[in-house]
C-alpha cells in the first residue's frame, strides 16, 4: 500500500477501534472497510413470502388495519407482476421464496427505546461505521447532523429528536410515525410512488419493515442535516425500507442517506422506496452516498440495489434536488425522479455512478414536466473501470400543459481501461412546442499521458486516478453537503483501487 | 564533486526501434546544460526516459541521479527524489483547479520524503508569492489545470510548478516551443530565478533563441541518439549559423530559424 493511501486510510480509520480493523482484515476487506458483521441475537422469520408473513410483519409492528390492508393489496398486485428485464443488467433469477423478510435484533423487541437503552453492541456497530448515535456536540463551526439508524429490518435509534421537536420537525422511524402521526402517514404514503408502480415497489409495499419519516412544518428551515444510515447485517435477508419526507409550505430540509453491508458471498436484495413531497415554495435536498458491498473482484456476492425514489413538487415553486454518489452494490437499478406538478417548480439530479470490477449500474432520472414554467437540470457523471458496465438512462418528458418548460442535461462518461462499458440512453419527449430542452453528452478516457503527468509531479497511479476522477465529478461533488463531500471524495478514490496498473 | 546526473552509455527506445544509442552526459549541481539537435535526434525521448514515462525500453547503460539508478525507480519516486520535467505539451485535467493540483503534488512529494504536509494557509501564501513572481494573477490558480490556457500560460504554469516543488534537477523539454518573444522572456526570467548552486538544469531545445535568455554553462549537440559535440555557449551560436546538417547528414534549416507556428 502506498504511503499516501495509508494516510487516507489511517484518517478514515481514526474513529474505528483496533479490533474492528483486525476483523475487517480477516475478511480480506482492505478495499471495503465496512464488510464486518455484528453478532447480536436476532429475531428472524423463516424464509419465504406469503400473506401470513405480511400479517406477521404488520402484527409485529402493531399496525392499524388500514395499513395491513394496504400491504395485502400490494402483495396481491405483486403476484400478478413480472420482474422488469429492460435494464442493461444481468443477474441470476432471484428466488423470492428463499429470502427472509424480517430480521431484527432481539433487544429491539419492544420497539425503539431511548438511546440510552439501545444494545451497546449496536451502538458499537455504528461507531465502527463512523456514524455517531450519541448526541455529541460537534466541533465549532460544523453543523449538527441528526441520524436515524436502520439495522436490517428496524430503526434502532434516532438522534436529536428533542431539539428538532422544538422547531416542530418530526424525524423518527417509519414504525413510530405510523403510531404517532397516522394522519400524515395515511395521507402521503404511496401518494408519490403508487404501490404497483413497478415490481419492486409492489414488493416493498407488501413487506417494508421500517425506514425514516420526516415532516417539516410550514415556514421552518430545518436547523440541522437529517440523515438515515442503512445497515444490512443478517445473511440471506432482504432490506425493504421506506422513507417519506414531507416539506410543508415554505420549508426547507437537507437529507442524507448512507448504506453499507457486510461482505458475503451470496447476493442480497435491497428494494427500497423513497417518497418526497414538497408543497408550495418548499425545498428538499436529498443526498445519497451508496456504498453497499459491491462483491469481490470476481463478481462474487454484493447487494442488488433495486430502488425507487421519486419526489413530487406538488405545489407551485416547490424545489427538489437529488444528489447521489453510487459506488457500491453488485447491481444498481435506480432512477431518482421529479414530478414537476406545481407551476414554476424545479427539479435537479446530480449523479456520480462508479462501477469497478464486475459491478453493473443502470441508473439515471426522470423529469416529468406537468406545470407551467417548470425547469429541470440533470448532471450525470458515470465512471466505469475494470470489467464493469455503467448505463445512464434518463427521461425528460414535457406534457401538453407544461408551457415554457426548460431542461438542461449533461451526461458525461469516463472510461478507465479497455474492458469496461459505458452506455447512455436518453428518452426525450416534448408535447408542448414552447419547451426548451438541451442535451449534452461526452465520453472520455483517462489517458496514459495524464497519468504520467501526475506521476511526474509525485502522485502514484491510484492517487492520480482519484484526482482525475474527482475533477471529472466536481460539478456533482460541489452539491453535496459539506460534511459529506470530503467523505465522498475519499470514497471515489477507494472505489477505484486496483483499476490501474 | 560528484555529479547530480551521470548518464553512461545509455541505450533506449521503443520496441523494435532504438532511439538513444550509447548516450553519455554528466551534470553537476549548479550547472545549466543545453541539448540542441535536429528533429528526431532523440531529445524528447531522453527527457521521457529520464523521468520514467511508460512505453520506453532501456537496453543498456546507466543513469544515476544523486547516486540512485533512475531505471529502478517509479516515475513518482523520481519526482520525490527531486527530478522535475517541464513538459513540452502540458496536460489538461478538467475539474481540478491549478491550486488543488499544486497542493496535491507538493504534499505527495513532501510525504514521499517523510516530511509533514503543508497546511492550507502556508500553502496559499507560498503559491500566491510564487505565482506573483512569475507575473501570474490569482485567477490562474483558481482555473482548471491548463484547461483553456494559452500556450504561454501553460508553459508559465510549468515553471510555477517547478518553483513550488524546488527540484534538484529540472529538465525543460522544448519549453520555448509555441511561445512568442514576450512569453519566452517571462518564462526565461522565471527559470533564471530558479538557478542556484545546488540545482542542475537540462534545457532541451531545437532553437538557439531560448539560450539568449537562459545562458547555459555547457551546450551539447545531439544527433542519432548520441551527444556528438559539447562546448561552451559559443557552440549554440555556431549552430545558429551552420545548422544541423553536418550532424544529421540531412538538410536541416539553421538552428536560428524561426519555428513555424502550428
Amino acid at each position: 500500500m502506498s504511503e499516501a493511501k495509508a494516510i487516507i486510510e489511517s484518517e478514515a480509520k481514526a474513529s474505528i477501534d483496533k479490533d474492528t480493523v483486525e476483523q475487517v482484515a480477516q475478511f480480506g476487506g482492505e478495499h471495503y472497510k465496512y464488510g464486518f458483521t455484528t453478532d447480536v441475537d436476532m429475531d428472524r422469520v423463516e424464509n419465504g413470502l406469503s400473506e401470513d408473513i405480511i400479517r406477521f410483519i404488520s402484527a409485529k409492528k402493531d399496525e392499524p388495519q388500514w395499513l395491513l390492508d394496504w400491504r395485502l393489496d400490494a402483495y396481491e398486485r405483486w403476484l400478478t407482476m413480472e420482474e422488469p428485464e429492460w435494464a442493461h443488467v444481468d443477474y441470476p433469477k432471484i428466488d423470492y421464496q428463499d429470502l427472509c423478510y424480517y430480521a431484527a435484533p432481539k433487544s429491539m423487541e419492544d420497539g425503539p427505546k431511548s438511546l440510552d437503552e439501545v444494545d451497546p453492541e449496536l451502538l458499537k456497530t455504528y461507531e465502527k461505521l463512523g456514524i455517531p448515535l450519541i448526541e455529541q456536540e460537534m466541533l465549532a463551526g460544523v453543523r449538527k447532523v441528526a441520524v436515524d439508524a436502520v439495522f436490517d429490518s428496524v430503526s434502532v435509534g434516532t438522534t436529536f429528536r428533542d431539539e428538532l421537536a422544538k422547531e416542530g420537525v418530526i424525524f423518527c422511524s417509519f414504525s413510530e410515525a405510523v403510531k404517532e402521526h397516522p394522519d400524515l402517514v395515511q395521507k402521503y404514503l404511496g401518494s408519490v410512488v403508487p404501490k404497483s408502480d413497478n415490481y419492486f415497489t409492489a414488493l416493498n409495499s407488501a413487506v417494508f419493515s421500517d425506514g425514516s419519516f420526516v415532516y417539516i412544518p410550514p415556514g421552518v428551515r430545518c436547523p440541522m442535516e437529517l440523515s438515515t444510515y442503512f445497515r444490512i447485517n443478517e445473511a440471506n435477508t432482504g432490506q425493504f425500507e421506506r422513507t417519506l419526507v414531507i416539506a410543508d409550505k415554505g420549508s426547507y430540509v437537507s437529507y442524507l442517506e448512507g448504506c453499507t453491508a457486510p461482505m458475503r458471498d451470496e447476493n442480497q436484495l435491497h428494494a427500497a422506496v423513497v417518497e418526497l413531497v414538497a408543497l408550495e415554495d418548499a425545498e428538499i435536498k436529498y443526498s445519497t452516498v451508496q456504498n453497499w458491498y459491491p462483491g469481490d473482484a470476481d463478481g462474487k456476492g454484493g447487494i442488488y440495489n433495486f430502488v425507487t425514489k421519486r419526489g413530487d413538487c406538488r405545489e407551485d415553486r416547490a424545489r427538489i434536488s437529488w444528489t447521489q454518489v453510487e459506488t457500491g452494490s453488485a447491481v444498481t437499478w435506480k432512477y431518482p425522479s421529479c414530478i414537476l406538478r406545481g407551476d414554476g417548480s424545479s427539479g435537479e439530479f446530480y449523479s456520480i455512478a462508479i462501477s469497478n470490477n464486475l459491478q453493473q449500474v443502470d441508473s439515471g432520472t426522470k423529469m416529468i414536466h406537468l406545470g407551467k414554467n417548470t425547469s429541470s437540470k440533470i448532471i450525470s457523471k458515470g465512471i466505469s473501470a475494470g470489467r464493469s458496465s455503467n448505463c445512464y438512462r434518463g427521461q425528460v418528458s414535457v406534457h401538453p400543459k407544461a408551457a415554457d418548460a426548460r431542461n438542461f442535461t449533461q451526461c458525461d462518461s469516463l472510461l478507465i481501461g479497455d474492458k469496461c462499458a459505458a452506455h447512455t440512453v436518453p428518452y426525450i419527449e416534448a408535447k408542448n412546442l414552447s419547451a426548451v430542452l438541451e442535451h449534452e453528452a461526452t465520453t472520455s478516457k483517462i489517458s496514459d499521458d495524464q497519468l504520467f503527468f501526475c506521476q511526474q509531479r509525485g502522485l502514484d497511479a491510484e492517487e492520480a486516478v482519484a484526482l482525475i476522477v474527482n475533477g471529472f465529478c466536481r460539478d456533482v461533488l460541489q452539491n453535496l453537503p459539506m460534511e459529506f463531500a470530503v467523505e465522498a471524495q475519499k470514497l471515489v478514490g477507494i472505489s477505484l483501487e486496483g483499476s490501474v496498473g | 564533486m560528484s555529479a547530480l546526473l551521470e548518464i553512461k552509455q545509455l541505450h533506449a527506445g521503443i520496441p523494435d526501434k532504438p532511439i538513444l544509442n550509447g548516450l553519455s552526459l554528466s551534470i553537476n549541481p549548479g550547472e545549466v546544460h543545453a541539448i540542441m539537435g535536429p528533429n528526431g535526434s532523440g531529445k524528447s525521448t531522453l527527457s521521457y526516459v529520464l523521468s520514467g514515462k511508460s512505453g520506453y525500453e532501456i537496453n543498456g547503460g546507466s543513469m544515476l541521479f544523486d547516486g540512485q539508478e533512475l531505471a529502478e525507480m517509479t516515475p513518482e519516486a523520481r519526482a520525490i527524489a527531486g527530478l522535475f520535467l517541464a513538459f513540452q505539451y502540458p496536460l489538461e485535467i478538467p475539474g481540478v483547479t491549478n491550486m488543488t493540483f499544486l497542493k496535491t503534488s507538493l504534499n505527495a512529494i513532501r510525504r514521499g520524503r517523510g516530511e509533514d504536509e503543508m497546511d492550507a494557509a502556508s500553502f496559499l501564501r507560498l503559491a500566491r508569492a510564487k505565482s506573483k513572481a512569475l507575473g501570474m494573477d490569482d485567477d490562474m490558480l483558481r482555473r482548471q489545470l491548463n484547461v483553456g490556457f494559452s500556450g504561454g500560460e501553460k508553459k508559465r504554469n510549468e515553471i510555477l510548478q517547478m518553483a513550488m516543488l524546488e527540484p534538484k534537477l529540472a529538465i525543460l523539454d522544448e519549453t520555448d516551443s509555441g511561445l512568442d518573444i514576450d512569453a519566452l522572456k517571462t518564462v526565461a526570467e522565471g527559470v533564471n530565478a530558479l538557478r542556484s548552486p545546488e540545482r542542475g538544469m537540462l534545457v532541451i531545445t531545437h532553437y538557439q533563441r531560448l539560450l539568449d535568455f537562459i545562458k547555459p554553462d555547457v551546450v551539447h549537440v545531439m544527433a542519432k541518439g548520441q551527444i556528438v559535440k559539447s562546448g561552451g555557449p559559443e557552440l549554440a551560436l555556431e549552430l545558429e549559423k551552420s545548422g544541423y546538417a553536418e550532424y544529421s547528414g540531412g538538410t536541416e534549416a539553421p538552428a536560428g530559424g524561426r519555428e513555424a507556428h502550428a
